[in-house]
């Protein structure tokens, strides 16, 4: 039995310590805004897109260690990705990115997934992909 | 990955295992493994003897007699035995139970279950100090009450209870007054004579003695029934054959918490009161929860506004400290659902907004940890705190001027 210090997998704890993309994008055009501070956890996804594509993620979350690695691997996933692309994005596949999650910790993938979704529609809001931006 | 330094912040969870206690307890695995009920040969009379022994010992640390003494093998177990077991033996005595809001789970389920089977069940609220106030106690006492089970001193925020006061209603009333000591007995000065109650549980791995092992006091002249049925060990209340390295280990803990609580509880106010005063001056939005004076000794617990205790005390984890959260994250992290992910019920009691339950901690020292220990801890809190508020969404509306928390 090989004994474990952290109740994650290592690449969780990787991302919960090293937090990849963590902060604010200032001319982001589009935001996906989810959860709130009663259930335990929130999640803010800033998005720069130009032309379809995903030109830099950003993310700040409040809430547990898995929360704060599904947005940090999300970001990462995102990054340079055509806006196709990322509506497939599916929580179990942030979740399989992160060599899963405990069957508890789920609903934090699941934040992740709704954080991009209302990225999108927001931008869809701003009138996005039609050259207004 | 984690820091190699090992610092034990979580004796409100267990404690280890006192070398000189598991020292007594080594012969009675393979040397002394007589069997109590083996009266006649020379090991069934070593083993009784010592059970006797220990049974002596533990009775002594809460000025209890003897034959007051029930071995169990868990603090839930020893609540079930006092709640269940004097209601199944004075089923006239009423089907009404008063308890607090911030009981321990083998007594807030337990009352559940009790409700279902057609008991009333009380529970008194408590203030936002986690305090109980007896005055409402007595006044939830009615004619067909058959018994109060209120906890000695809570875990989670470290308050303890006014329990001589409650216990003195009780009498006047004639109301059989049980108290959960677990995390209390062995801490602190704990006697059933000055107290007044008619039961008490008592968890040996909650004063350095082993898992598997605790007691019930249940004053002479109460009558309360087994949980199960089985032959006559202690008494007949608690058939099976006792767990003897464990009865041996309860005993050795018992004696030296005796011995040497008044030197463990001046160490551990010391380093609770640095604990308190340096968070104070160092985290800006701190809140510290319980009572700051009627708490038990070395026990510090706070909520911090804007981050989330799971992610904190991971955190912490990484630095080598080991300590709780009352998170509703991390309760339990081996449940199926989120339902297992339920806010914590005390700091709701307590008037902790939900939102903020989620960013709670809770410290608690033990005898042998060190002033080193606290100042390293004070040194990275801040650095920890920073960290995590400059990843919150929360902090960053509120450095814009915009209240989070008004949703």
């Amino acid at each position: 039995m090989t004994e474990k210090a952290f109740p994650y997998s290592d690449k969780v704890m990787d991302h919960f310590m090293n937090p990849r993309n963590m902060g604010e994008i200032t001319d982001a055009n589009a935001i996906g805004d989810v959860g709130n501070p009663a259930c335990g956890d929130m999640m803010r996804l800033y998005l720069k897109i130009e032309d379809d594509k995903i030109v830099d993620a950003k993310f700040k979350t409040f809430g547990c260690g898995a929360a704060i690695a599904t947005s940090s691997m999300l970001t990462e996933l995102l990054k340079g990705i055509s806006l196709e692309e990322a509506r497939a994005i599916s929580n179990k596949a942030v979740a399989e990115a992160l060599d899963g999650l405990p069957a508890v910790k789920i609903h934090c993938s699941v934040m992740a997934e709704e954080a991009l979704a209302a990225a999108l529609k927001d931008y869809e809001n701003r009138g996005g992909g039609n050259g207004s931006n | 990955m984690a820091d190699d330094r090992k610092i034990y912040f979580d004796h409100q969870a267990t404690t280890p295992v006192d070398y000189r206690v598991l020292e007594a307890m080594i012969p009675y695995f393979s040397e002394r493994f007589g069997n109590p009920s083996s009266h006649i040969h020379k090991e069934g009379v070593r083993a009784n003897q010592a059970l006797d022994f220990a049974r002596e010992r533990v009775a002594e640390l809460v000025n209890a007699k003897s034959e007051e003494i029930i071995f169990t093998s868990c603090a839930t177990e020893s609540n079930n035995l006092a709640v269940r077991g004097f209601l199944k033996a004075n089923a006239k005595k009423g089907r009404h139970i008063i308890i607090s809001e911030i009981e321990h789970y083998s007594i807030l389920n337990l009352a559940m279950k009790l409700k279902q089977e057609g008991y009333d069940v009380t529970t008194i609220k408590v203030d936002r100090r986690g305090l109980i106030d007896p005055q409402a106690v007595s006044g939830a006492i009615r004619d067909d009450t058959a018994m109060i089970s209120i906890n000695l001193a809570n875990s989670e925020i470290g308050t303890i209870q006014p329990i001589k006061e409650i216990a003195a209603i009780a009498r006047e009333r004639g109301i059989f007054m049980h108290t959960d000591g677990a995390i209390a007995v062995g801490n602190i000065p704990v006697d059933v004579e000055s107290l007044g109650v008619d039961a008490l549980t008592m968890s040996a791995h909650n004063y350095y003695g082993p898992k598997g092992v605790a007691a019930l006091y249940v004053r002479k002249g109460n009558a309360i029934s087994p949980l199960f049925e089985g032959g006559f060990q202690e008494y007949g209340l608690r058939s099976g054959t006792e767990n003897m390295p464990g009865i041996v280990g309860m005993g050795a803990a018992s004696a030296l918490a005796l011995d040497e609580m008044p030197a463990r509880i001046e160490h551990l106010t010391k380093l609770g009161k640095m604990l308190w005063k340096g968070l104070e001056e160092e985290i800006e939005y701190i809140n510290f929860t319980g009572h700051p004076e009627k708490r038990l000794p070395g026990h510090v617990s706070f909520w911090i506004k804007y981050i989330e205790g799971e992610s904190l005390l991971l955190m912490l984890n990484i630095k080598g400290v080991m300590a709780a959260s009352g998170s509703a994250c991390s309760s339990n992290l081996r449940g199926e659902d989120e339902e297992d992910l339920a806010a914590s019920h005390v700091l709701t009691a307590i008037g902790v907004p939900v939102e903020f339950c989620s960013g709670s901690l809770t410290i608690s020292m033990g005898k042998d940890n060190t002033e080193e220990e606290v100042l390293y801890l004070l040194d990275i809190m801040p650095e920890v705190v920073e960290k995590l508020l400059m990843m919150s969404p929360l902090y960053a509306d509120k450095l814009r001027g915009k209240d989070p928390y008004s949703l």
